[in-house]
Parts: C-alpha cells; sequence; structure tokens
C-alpha cells in the first residue's frame, strides 16, 4: 500500500493488525510518532513513516525508548494527538516515562505490542505476560489504562478508542496487544471520516482568568484544562508533586491531594473506561474469562466442550484496566467456576481469584505460540468435574492450576 | 462450506507470503467469507523455507492456527518435507512438478507454474500462476474474486502479466479437478 493523503481509509481492507493500528492512530487524529521500531510491533512504525507525512504529521525515529516516549509527551504538550509502538523490552525502558505522562497529565497512546519475556526473551513470537506490567510498572500510585485487542478489527477500533479515552481522562493509555494479533492479517472495515468519533481535548478558554491554576480540575471528572499551546499562557509542567499552580510543592497535604485526584479521576469513572464481551455465558455453568489472542483460541476451546456436553461461555476482557471487576464478580455469580485462559502463568488470575465468588482454575502456558484449544479445553472439563463434585465454593480457597 | 486450511509453502524470494495474502484477501474481500492469513519463516530473507496459512470459513474464523491442513501448496522441495506431516487424510495436494518430486508426496496434483512464468518472460509469477491452478483444482475460492485480490494487490502496470499467469496456471487446475 503505497503512501497517500487520505487520513481515513474507508472501506473493507485486509490488513495486517499492526497496520491496522497505525491506520486507526490516523484516524483518531494522531499527528506525532516518535519511536524506536522493536519486532514485533515494527509494523505499526513502519505505516506511521510513510503515512504521517503525508498527511501533515510527524514521523521521527528516536535514538531509543526513552526518547521516544518522551517525545510522544512533548508533542501532547505541543497539541497534538500522539503515540509510541514498541514491544516488552521498549515497555519496560518507558516505564519512567508513562509515570511522567501520568503525574504531568499528559494525554498519549502507547502500543505494547506483547512479545515473550523477561528480557528480550522470544523476539518473534507471542505471549500476554505484561499484564501487570501495564499496571504496576511505573512507581507510586499510578493508575493504568490498558485495552486488549483480540482481531485486527480492534487494533482499529481500540487504537481510536485509546486516543479518546486518553483525551478524556489526561492520562496515558495503554494498547496491550500481542504478536499473535499484530502479525494476523484478516478484515479490517475502517468507517467513513465523519462517523469516526473524537473525543475533543478540553482545552482552557482565552482568555485565561487572572488567577489561572493549570492544575485545577473544574469539575468532578477531576480533570483540568489543557493550555494551548503558542497562546501566551504560562503553565509550569513538573514530574514533581505540584500544586494546582502547578509549582513545586513537596509536602505531605500537596502530596496527598495531588495524587489522590490522579487515581480518583480515572476510579470514579471507570465505567467510562471498562468493556467486556459475553459470549454464550447465558446457560454457562463455566465461564472462561480471557483476553488478546487466547480469546480466539478459547471460543474454539468452548466450542469443543459444548459439543462434550459441558456448557462453557466466555467473558472477554476488552479492557483489562482499570480491572473489569464488577464484572467478572457478578459473571462468577452465576456460574459453577472460572477458568483463566492466558498467555502467561497467572497475571489475570490473580486478579480474577481477587474478586471471583466461584473457584477460579488457570489454563496458563508461558508463550511462543497461540494457546492450543486443548489446553482450555482440559481445564473446563476439570472445572466442570470440581463444580460437580463440590458445589459452590469460596473464593478463599486454594485455586487449582492446571498446565 | 465448512472451515477450509489452506498452507503454500516454498522458499523465500517465490512470493509465498504474497499469495496467502492474495488468497485471503479474495475471500474476506470478495467472497464474502471470513479469512485470516499469517505467515511464518525463518531467518532467512531469501531461500529459506516459508509458509502462508490461511483459514478461510463462512463463519468468523476463531482459532487462526491451522490444525489439519486440507489444502497444501508445494512449490519446494524443502517445503515438501518440512510443511507436509499435519496434512489431513484427504488433503488436495498442489505442487510445482519441476521443483518438487511427485512422490515427494501421496496424491498430488502437478502444474509446471514456474515453467508457466518463465515462458511468460518473468519468474516473477510463478506464485500467481500456481494461484490460479489452486482456484482452478479446487473450490475455496471464486475465480472472480481471486481476479479483484490481484489486481488491487500487485502494481497497476503489472495486472497483465499476473492476470496471465493466473489464466494459465488455472486452466491447468481445471483439468486436474476434471
Amino acid at each position: 500500500m503505497p503512501a497517500t493523503e487520505q487520513r481515513v481509509l474507508t472501506g473493507n481492507q485486509f490488513m495486517n493488525g499492526d497496520t491496522a493500528c497505525a491506520e486507526g492512530a490516523l484516524a483518531a487524529g494522531c499527528l506525532y510518532f516518535g519511536g524506536y521500531p522493536i519486532t514485533p510491533s515494527t509494523e505499526v512504525a513502519e505505516r506511521l513513516a510513510r503515512r504521517l507525512p503525508a498527511v501533515g504529521g510527524a514521523y521521527v525515529q528516536m535514538e531509543d525508548e526513552l526518547g521516544s516516549i518522551t517525545s510522544v509527551i512533548g508533542a501532547a504538550w505541543g497539541g497534538v494527538r500522539s503515540m509510541t509502538a514498541t514491544s516488552g523490552p521498549g515497555f519496560s525502558l518507558m516505564m519512567e516515562a508513562i509515570g511522567l505522562a501520568a503525574m504531568t497529565e499528559t494525554p498519549c497512546v502507547i502500543v505494547n505490542v506483547m512479545r515473550g519475556g523477561p528480557s528480550t526473551g522470544l523476539p518473534t513470537l507471542v505471549a500476554q505476560a505484561d499484564v501487570m506490567q501495564a499496571r504496576w510498572g511505573s512507581h507510586g500510585d499510578i493508575q493504568a489504562i490498558a485495552l486488549a485487542p483480540s482481531s485486527c478489527q480492534e487494533m482499529f477500533d481500540l487504537t481510536v478508542r485509546a486516543f479518546n479515552l486518553a483525551d478524556r481522562f489526561r492520562h496515558p493509555v495503554i494498547i496491550l496487544a500481542d504478536e499473535a494479533i499484530g502479525h494476523l492479517t484478516e478484515r479490517v472495515v475502517i468507517p467513513a471520516a465523519k462517523d469516526i468519533v473524537r473525543t475533543p481535548r478540553r482545552m482552557q478558554p482565552i482568555p485565561i482568568p487572572v488567577a489561572y491554576e493549570p492544575f485545577r480540575a473544574p469539575d468532578s471528572t477531576l480533570v483540568p484544562l489543557m493550555p494551548a499551546p503558542g497562546k501566551g499562557i504560562g503553565a509550569h509542567v513538573t514530574s514533581l508533586t505540584h500544586d494546582e499552580r502547578g509549582y513545586p510543592a513537596t509536602d505531605a497535604p500537596a502530596h496527598d491531594r495531588l495524587v489522590r485526584r490522579l487515581y480518583d479521576k480515572i476510579a470514579l469513572h471507570t465505567d467510562e473506561i471498562i468493556d467486556v464481551e459475553e459470549v454464550g455465558l447465558e446457560d454457562a455453568e463455566i465461564a472462561v474469562v480471557t483476553f488478546g489472542s487466547t480469546s480466539r483460541t478459547a471460543k474454539r476451546a468452548v466450542s469443543m466442550a459444548r459439543e462434550a456436553g459441558i456448557r462453557a461461555g466466555i467473558l472477554r476482557l476488552i479492557t483489562l484496566w482499570p480491572f473489569p471487576e464488577e464484572q467478572v464478580r457478578a459473571v462468577s455469580q452465576r456460574v459453577n467456576a472460572i477458568v483463566v485462559a492466558e498467555l502467561n502463568l497467572g497475571q489475570v488470575r490473580r486478579e480474577v481469584e481477587r474478586v471471583s465468588a466461584a473457584p477460579v482454575l488457570g489454563a496458563h502456558h508461558a508463550g511462543g505460540a497461540l494457546m492450543p484449544p486443548e489446553i482450555i479445553f482440559q481445564s473446563i472439563k476439570e472445572a466442570a468435574r470440581h463444580g460437580q463434585g463440590n458445589g459452590r465454593r469460596s473464593a478463599s480457597d486454594r485455586p487449582l492450576t492446571a498446565v | 462450506m465448512a472451515r477450509h486450511e489452506v498452507r503454500l509453502a516454498g522458499f523465500g524470494g517465490q512470493g509465498i507470503i504474497m499469495s496467502g495474502y492474495i488468497l485471503g484477501k479474495a475471500a474476506a474481500l470478495y467472497d464474502g467469507k471470513d479469512a485470516v492469513f499469517s505467515q511464518s519463516y525463518g531467518p532467512e530473507a531469501r531461500g529459506g523455507a516459508c509458509a502462508a496459512e490461511v483459514v478461510i470459513d463462512d463463519d468468523a474464523v476463531d482459532y487462526p492456527v491451522l490444525t489439519r491442513p486440507d489444502i497444501l501448496v508445494l512449490m519446494s522441495q524443502e517445503a515438501a518435507r518440512k510443511y507436509s506431516s499435519d496434512m489431513a487424510e484427504n488433503a488436495t495436494v498442489l505442487i510445482d512438478e519441476d521443483l518438487v518430486p511427485a512422490d515427494a508426496v501421496p496424491k498430488c496434483f502437478g502444474a509446471p507454474t514456474t515453467r508457466i512464468a518463465e515462458d511468460m518472460g518473468r519468474r516473477i509469477v510463478a506464485n500467481i500462476a500456481m494461484l490460479g491452478f489452486l482456484t482452478g483444482a479446487t473450490n475455496v475460492v471464486s475465480r472472480a474474486a481471486m481476479e479483484e485480490a490481484i489486481k488491487s494487490s500487485v502494481p497497476e502496470k503489472t495486472i497483465p502479466l499476473n492476470l496471465n499467469a493466473f489464466n494459465a496456471g488455472f486452466e491447468y487446475g481445471q483439468r486436474s479437478q476434471a
């Protein structure tokens, strides 16, 4: 596909997941990409390197991931929608500056196309083991917003949504994709430009009031209005704990006030962020909780279970952070047992165990290939036996782990 | 039609990955089916064995990995050795008969796809000739959809060349089916 000046590639495309992510960014109005290409996210950078200049944006290949994410933060303060894309090793390097983006309330998007780790691990092969890093990788009482696409269509759709959430909450938003989806090619339906929903960044009206405080939230969103760059508005932006004026205020009351607001602006509005998909849960005795590429495997495993006479269904987590606690809890109260299927050794399972009213089993694999359906099917069968034999058990019971 | 699992294999440089992309695109965009395409290859850019995998289904494709390929396209001897062990019992196997020994895989149909392309003066379209052979020999994808997918995937000035290669391969395919 040659570079084109058309910003939104409206129509039916047969497109690689990473490419669909790049097209989602363009459709969302992204005008800056700063990155350090790394497999399996390289195609995001590759596509934007060709496409961004053609639509009036900028692509900069930085010297490393630290430069990448900080340039993305700078671009956001320069007034545009901005993003980067990376994988595990680069995501690790970006952790400090993701905290900087949270502390300075900088809207931006970070795409992590997950591969096998720790360290450089499996450069070209899938895993889903950065779930907790996305939540807790940066120090301090940080909040996280992370979305997990499970198809090329969602690589497009959730990238658009990530930019909207970033501007709504003035917070770095993470797309936690995985190699299997990033490198899959399938149909992507791109809507007309007028049908792409864009949440505007809320800007400080001009002229500014005499006692202008750039970090005072005007309403119950708890999100301050962003000062427009180049309009003569003086705004001090610091990574230190700051007061409403933006000046360093390194004392206990100011710190508690700031960190609580940064936390609550997300914690009090999770209903605007959390999205899940339920498949076949109406009559289910077993619920498979899963996300990303593993949900494709889970659909097959659930079909196998239904053929074997076990009523299984799927709760697919589209939003991973904030964790869909209420949704998982509600499903757990309707089923006999939950199976958590993921390409890691138990990261989402811990979260599910924390809130589930039903016993929780894990179907885990460390990665390197998509999880085979048989692993999840075995766990469903075990969960069905478990549910029948013991009836409802409490969440505090020791969880079982298959595999 | 239920789920079809197609593997196209050869060596890097033959256009195997491109042919998988075109087949998936034809099914997903022009035949109104669901299709996913993925690829596997070694570290070599040219010469190493590589494979393109396409799942085509009337319904949404859930698990995108091949489990029992029912259509196997082989364009090199190494690929025949490396990529044919997991095929379904009644799989349709199509080979480039000049590059893969006929006894490498039991019950296969051969066409001289690379020779067809060379006779047109451009060996580079051997993959498209093979797609023609596949389209003629199976009913996994329609001829019209493949022609649309080729036209929207190759450089504009090479469209006639590619369609000629496709049609030449298609004739061989029709004969194999009959």
